[in-house]
């Protein structure tokens, strides 16, 4: 692994200091030096590359986007060693595909290029899991899964992160989803009525309950039904 | 056990004055054997206990603990009282600010922002208004600019002050809260004499700001940063040389610079660990590469420098508030854009044009072009980045937070686990989280 970058200003300390931007063009403006070295580094996989209000993107390959994001990581010509962020946009348009953003720095290149993928609206939404890689993406991917149900593939916990973990009506961030909520607020009411406040364990804590044997009657039952869902290759107690 | 029973020997148990440890290292508690005036030991009693020390216990703080700082719930496996994992769980708090946005105008976004990190909205204003100045492309004036950074400053003072209390009475120092909590109050004041808001701010619009500053709110804030050094040093000084505070938190939750870098951590918990990274310097906004002010770096990445990065920055902002306000031009506020800026009351109740523009502004909202931006500021807990997407109506087709305390207390798993029980307030506290930001 390399060395860390403590400061940018330490890596390159001929380079002019950064100033705020001013009168950033809508489209063009200087573009990212990371994308003429992708292009020629990956071929196919880089779809295309605009420049909108100063910031690049890379629309990439989703076969390809592991390999890509691995490269900028570890190359040390790009060494984008920071994710800022994990998400997804979904247009009103309804014909135009799901498009799922990373967010990436180079912390002492100074640089800052933003990463897409699209899903058609029909297809299947799994995009890789760039966990290890960066190990911050861990609840940036969950929440995206969680709002927009798009599935990282790799990721070793993916489960809801705001949204409790028996939510039924979806993801919240999909256009398809109302304002209000799908359920009528009689339902919604009845749900949080019916939750069990003491069943929030998820079976990774159940599991370590378990061993003072002092889990309500209901949790256990909860274990076993789950234990032998998975077809109790645990074994019981 | 047959001997007790038999009358003649009577069975004392006696608390020992020293006690001491048996072979598996418990205390030693054994019933003793009065027998003509000695006291013999007897067998230890075999008991229906099962033996525990090599289980593990189930901890469950929060999510209504005050030591979580809002309603932050953490599941943790202990070994005894060390951690072993642990699993925390936020959302309590979500209302779906993101899902909202998409349903208002970009102006109508700004009363949002003060409520996702309450202890930071000036910053929160500015911040987003600064991604929708990018995404409608209009730039705004110089006294605007500088306006800006004091609101920024002083809401970086309010929040490092909160930390800075909140925290010492985690670790058991009730008297800097007092005295810092009053400097709170003086910011609080000061922002009630320029918005008349005191929490929830809204401060900025799209274009500019809500208000210009008062007559003499300037010299307000003279008398604050004259004021507020010497409470900051004074409570400083109570804590940073103390052995209790040093004790709480030296080498707690230490994070190296490649784990904090690759963990996504910014701000003072990415600085603590030796990551010289501030957006303020390395992505600059607001001309802030033209203040003098340094960015402090700690080295071992623990609770202490944590402690050191966020004093350090608040004298910095000190610095940053006394240029900001010896440089503060004269000049319009708001940018002269009528597509964004509502016309001046006279005129809206006496022209009929005025009017027209007013009703259309306020009802229709202004529309950017059609693109994206991302902008990110340093906020006191981090990178703090508004990503915006606009298809050209008045409402955005995504507005995506980047809150920094999320992805700060993505680590805490990490940075708990191998410490004892009480550690994990100390360290969940070095984080700095607002839940409503968290879970938006």
């Amino acid at each position: 692994m390399t060395a860390p970058i403590t400061s940018a200003t330490a890596l390159h300390a001929d380079a002019a200091l950064p100033a705020t931007e001013r009168n950033v063009p809508h489209h063009g403006g200087a573009i990212n030096p990371s994308v003429e070295a992708l292009k020629h580094t990956f071929g196919d996989a880089i779809v295309r590359a605009d420049v909108m209000w100063g910031e690049t993107t890379v629309f990439v390959h989703v076969d390809q986007l592991h390999a890509i994001v691995q490269w900028l990581h570890d190359d040390p010509s790009q060494r984008y060693d920071y994710l800022v962020d994990v998400t997804a946009v979904e247009y009103r348009d309804a014909l135009r595909p799901i498009e799922v953003v990373w967010h990436l720095r180079a912390l002492g290149y100074r640089r800052f290029l933003r990463l897409k993928v699209e899903l058609p609206k029909r297809s299947t939404m799994i995009v890789p899991s760039i966990i290890d890689i960066y190990s911050g993406a861990d609840w940036l991917e969950r929440e995206c899964y969680d709002m927009f149900g798009i599935k990282f593939d790799g990721h070793p916990d993916l489960r809801r992160i705001l949204l409790w973990d028996s939510y039924k009506e979806g993801h919240p961030l999909r256009k398809n989803f109302p304002l209000r909520g799908r359920f009528s607020r009689a339902e919604q009411l009845k749900q949080a009525l019916a939750q069990d406040p003491e069943a929030r364990y998820s079976m990774n804590e159940l599991t370590i309950a378990e061993a003072f044997n002092s889990l309500p009657e209901d949790m256990r039952r909860r274990l076993a039904a789950e234990r032998a869902a998975r077809g109790g290759e645990e074994g019981g107690e | 056990m047959t001997d007790r029973m038999t009358g003649e020997r009577r069975t004392i148990e006696m608390a020992l004055g020293t006690s001491g440890l048996d072979a598996q290292g418990q205390p030693l508690r054994a019933p003793l054997v009065v027998q003509g005036g000695s006291a013999v030991a007897l067998e230890t009693m075999s008991t229906d206990e099962p033996d525990m020390s090599a289980d593990h216990m189930l901890i469950n703080i929060g999510p209504q603990h005050p030591a979580t700082h809002g309603v932050l719930r953490l599941v943790l496996e202990l070994d005894g009282e060390t951690v072993v994992r642990c699993i925390p769980h936020i959302g309590y708090l979500h209302c779906g600010f993101e899902k909202i946005g998409e349903y208002r105008q970009y102006n109508q976004i700004i009363p949002w922002t003060d409520r996702e990190d309450y202890l930071n909205s000036p910053g929160n204003n500015v911040a987003f208004a600064l991604g929708c100045e990018r995404l409608f492309g209009v730039e705004i004036t110089p006294r605007c600019t500088v306006l800006r950074v004091i609101a920024m400053e002083l809401a970086r003072i309010i929040s490092h002050v909160v930390w800075l209390g909140t925290t010492s009475v985690d670790i058991g120092a009730f008297t800097p809260f007092l005295w810092l909590y009053q400097e709170r109050e003086n910011v609080y004041n000061l922002l009630e004499g320029w918005v008349g808001a005191r929490l929830t701010t809204s401060m900025t619009r799209v274009g500019g700001m809500a208000a210009d500053i008062p007559d003499g709110w300037l010299d307000g804030l003279r008398a604050f940063i004259k004021g507020f050094s010497s409470t900051l040093e004074e409570s400083v000084r109570m804590l940073e040389t103390n052995a209790i505070w040093a004790g709480r938190t030296v080498g707690l939750g230490a994070m190296s610079a490649e784990e904090a870098v690759n963990a996504g951590l910014s701000g003072p918990m990415l600085r603590a660990s030796g990551v010289a990274y501030d957006v303020r310097k390395d992505f600059p906004y607001l001309d802030y590469e033209t203040y003098d002010f340094d960015v402090p770096v700690g080295t071992a990445g623990d609770v202490y420098d944590r402690f050191l990065v966020r004093v350090e920055e608040m004298r910095q902002s000190i610095r940053i508030l006394d240029q900001a306000v010896r440089r503060l031009p004269d000049g319009p506020v708001n940018v002269d854009d009528p597509r964004l800026i509502l016309p001046p009351k006279h005129k809206a109740t006496s022209e009929m044009e005025s009017m027209i523009h007013h009703f259309k502004l306020v009802m229709e909202g202004p529309r950017p072009p059609a693109g994206e931006c991302y902008v990110a500021v340093e906020s006191p807990k981090g990178e703090k980045g508004y990503y915006l997407v606009s298809d050209g109506s008045a409402k955005p087709v995504r507005w995506r937070i980047r809150p920094p305390s999320f992805v700060n207390l993505s680590a805490i798993p990490k940075m708990v686990e191998g410490h004892l029980l009480s550690d994990v307030i100390a360290i969940n506290a070095s984080i700095d989280i607002v839940m409503g930001e968290i879970d938006r």
